[in-house]
């Protein structure tokens, strides 16, 4: 990696920012559908646990459908609480970390022995893009980074099409805003939960095969180190649309890299307040009054 | 089964039911991974019940601060506040209180461990009163801001480890520890159980009467209830219930990390707190919010903490299996409910019981 500290910190920071961006989108449409998933924790540490699983018997590709299996089954379970059963979201969703992380530990040890061995998958490598990657300075960051990373590059225009475009879109927003008078056009808020849900376990347990996948190379108990609230906090700071849940994800992934850039190039400075600064970002944002109005008006409401 | 559904109808028999089968659904966990299951449970009891040091020092040392922060979470959730911050405020708790005792090394143990518990108390108020202000004042949902002030403590700690609390070398991120003065003293010579053990205890026996006897509690309880119906009825100033019932969650949780630096740690780290705030909203909603339970709860969970480390030194079964059974146990506690209520609904819908 060419171009001095500073586009080191931003390839940092862009790579820091896509498992958070994949998850925090994921619960983006989670959140657009009323429903928050403070599972989702879980569902990332689920797709981490299934990338390794997978990625050992198949390569990555199939390492990345494991994750995103993982991350579905996670979710499924979720949802038939919250959406079939309708108990409480805040409760079952802490109950579905603790599960995630407490399983995918016990798995990891049951089958791959006590010392947890040096395992280590196939990883996915950057594929710079020709020409683009060679622009100073931001080329690296945004245009030497795995598929993965440009997968989203048309991932979130699309989602910001379907929410504001498609029939579809509108139903899940409706159902988010106001699940009775969705019902009386004629849509199954349950259907377009569920349906939202295993979209979002999907879409976490891709931002934990990222983790192992594409920048790891291995699974660690708990790697997942709070990511599922951190995507929370993102889908409230980019105000529950897609383009700003990208921006709010770069913004936090940018954070974190400042720590390593403040480590490398032995900074004095210390780096828990830009680390803690998207968060007091976020709490400011919130009371806001535009933030609040940007929130689905049945967010977490359905359980009665 | 009969047995099951009939515990089932009472309040204590759904937890009951609900552990029930959380504990054989991780026997059946257990067999398929291939662990013997007769060395499993030994290893569990030895580590939990099984000498007067599991017992005191193992499980009741660390059902101390699940006690103390699951009082917290039933308080707030009682009055219908989705705090879900206790993490952050007991880390609140702990740092101010090991600044306060640092500072007053040379004064008598009496003066100095009550100072602390009261400005630990003091700071998870506070804590907790950002959310709060937030929430009376811009409409803010506490379960996000109290995520948020999770992870802003947390950073916090780290700060102050490594800056201005960080130990006389300055080679480790923790504090100095405590001085012996300054320390909550063992209750029972050979263990390390402390006063913060029957502190909790004394605790829970007065947030019980609290809730259930004073017009205060009362006042709680209509409000969790429905707030809407509240303020109809005119005479509950329901911004104030919640306002109240935040700051005093959050007062407790503080207390928690406040404890646990002075009965325990002795020092302040990053890793003080294992998530006892997260684990501390199963213990809550396991005793149904009441606080008397919550004793009970919080003594079986460090049970299971202390028999887990037991089962995973004697039988190799990875300690994060606790947290599987936690979480199936609180899967367990909504399932239950839920069929409760589906059944009072199809059964007997006009004297159908009601829902905790």
């Amino acid at each position: 990696m060419s171009g001095g500290p500073f586009t080191a910190f931003l390839e940092a920071g862009v790579r820091t920012a896509t498992p958070l961006a994949y998850a925090a989108l994921g619960e983006l449409v989670v959140e657009r559908a009323g429903v928050i998933n403070i599972g989702l924790e879980g569902a990332i540490i689920g797709g981490a646990f299934g990338a390794l699983v997978f990625a050992g018997a198949g390569g990555v590709s199939l390492g990345f459908a494991g994750a995103a299996l993982a991350g579905i089954l996670v979710a499924a379970l979720f949802a038939l609480f919250v959406v079939t059963l309708r108990t409480d979201q805040i409760i079952t969703g802490t109950a579905m970390s603790m599960l995630g992380l407490g399983l995918t530990g016990t798995l990891y040890r049951t089958m791959y022995g006590s010392a947890g061995a040096s395992l280590h998958t196939p990883t996915i490598a950057p594929a710079p893009v020709p020409g683009l990657s060679a622009i100073p300075v931001i080329g690296p960051a945004l245009f030497d980074q795995p598929v993965v990373t440009y997968a989203l590059y048309a991932l979130v225009p699309a989602l910001a099409w379907w929410f504001y475009r498609s029939v579809a879109g509108l139903a899940l927003r409706a159902v988010g805003e106001h699940p009775e008078a969705a019902r009386g056009a004629g849509i199954s808020p349950d259907r377009v939960q569920w349906a939202a849900l295993l979209f979002g376990g999907a879409m976490g347990g891709i931002g934990g095969g990222t983790l192992v996948l594409a920048q790891v190379g291995t699974f660690a108990e708990g790697m997942s180190a709070g990511r599922g609230f951190i995507a929370i906090a993102i889908v409230v700071l980019g105000r529950w649309t897609p383009f700003g849940v990208a921006g709010a994800a770069l913004l936090f992934g940018a954070a974190s890299a400042l720590q390593t850039l403040a480590q490398t190039t032995g900074w004095a400075i210390s780096y828990q307040l830009p680390l803690a600064f998207p968060y007091v970002l976020t709490l400011v944002l919130l009371a806001s009054a535009r933030a609040r109005t940007a929130a689905p008006a049945a967010l977490g409401q359905r359980s009665a | 089964m009969t047995f099951l559904v009939r515990l089932a109808r009472s309040q204590a028999g759904a937890s009951v039911a609900a552990t029930l089968l959380a504990l054989a659904a991780v026997t059946l966990v257990v067999i398929a991974g291939g662990y013997d299951i007769g060395h499993a449970a030994t290893a569990l009891w030895n580590g939990s019940v099984g000498s007067p040091y599991s017992f005191f020092t193992g499980t009741l040392l660390r059902a101390t601060p699940l006690i103390i922060v699951g009082l917290a979470v039933a308080v707030a959730f009682q009055a219908g506040v989705l705090n879900i911050g206790a993490e952050g405020q007991l880390l609140a708790g702990a740092a101010t209180a090991v600044a306060a005792g640092l500072s007053m090394a040379a004064w008598p143990g009496w003066i100095s461990v009550p100072v602390e518990l009261v400005a630990g108390m003091a700071a998870g108020a506070a804590w907790a009163g950002i959310a709060a202000v937030l929430k009376r004042r811009f409409g803010v949902l506490e379960v996000i801001s109290t995520l948020m002030l999770n992870f802003i403590a947390l950073f916090g700690v780290s700060y102050l480890v490594r800056g201005p609390l960080q130990e006389p070398t300055h080679i480790y991120p923790q504090t100095a520890s405590l001085a012996a003065s300054a320390r909550l003293p063992v209750i029972i010579p050979g263990q390390r159980l402390h006063l913060g053990f029957v502190t909790a205890v004394v605790l829970a026996i007065v947030a019980w009467w609290f809730i259930r006897s004073t017009a205060g509690g009362f006042r709680i309880r209509v409000v969790g209830a429905g707030a809407a119906a509240a303020a109809s009825a005119g005479r509950v100033n329901v911004d104030r219930v919640v306002f109240g019932a935040f700051l005093a969650s959050g007062a407790l949780a503080g207390l928690g990390g406040a404890v646990q630096v002075t009965g325990v740690t002795y020092a302040l780290f990053e890793g003080i707190s294992p998530g006892y705030g997260y684990t501390a909203i199963a213990v809550a909603l396991l005793a149904r919010l009441n606080p008397l339970a919550v004793i009970v709860a919080g003594i079986f969970f460090g049970g299971l903490e202390a028999g887990g480390a037991g089962m995973q030194r004697d039988a190799g079964v990875p300690s994060g299996f606790v947290s599987v059974i936690e979480a199936l146990v609180v899967l367990g506690v909504l399932a239950v409910d839920r069929a409760r209520i589906l059944a009072g609904e199809r059964g007997q819908p006009t004297t159908g019981e009601q829902a905790a």
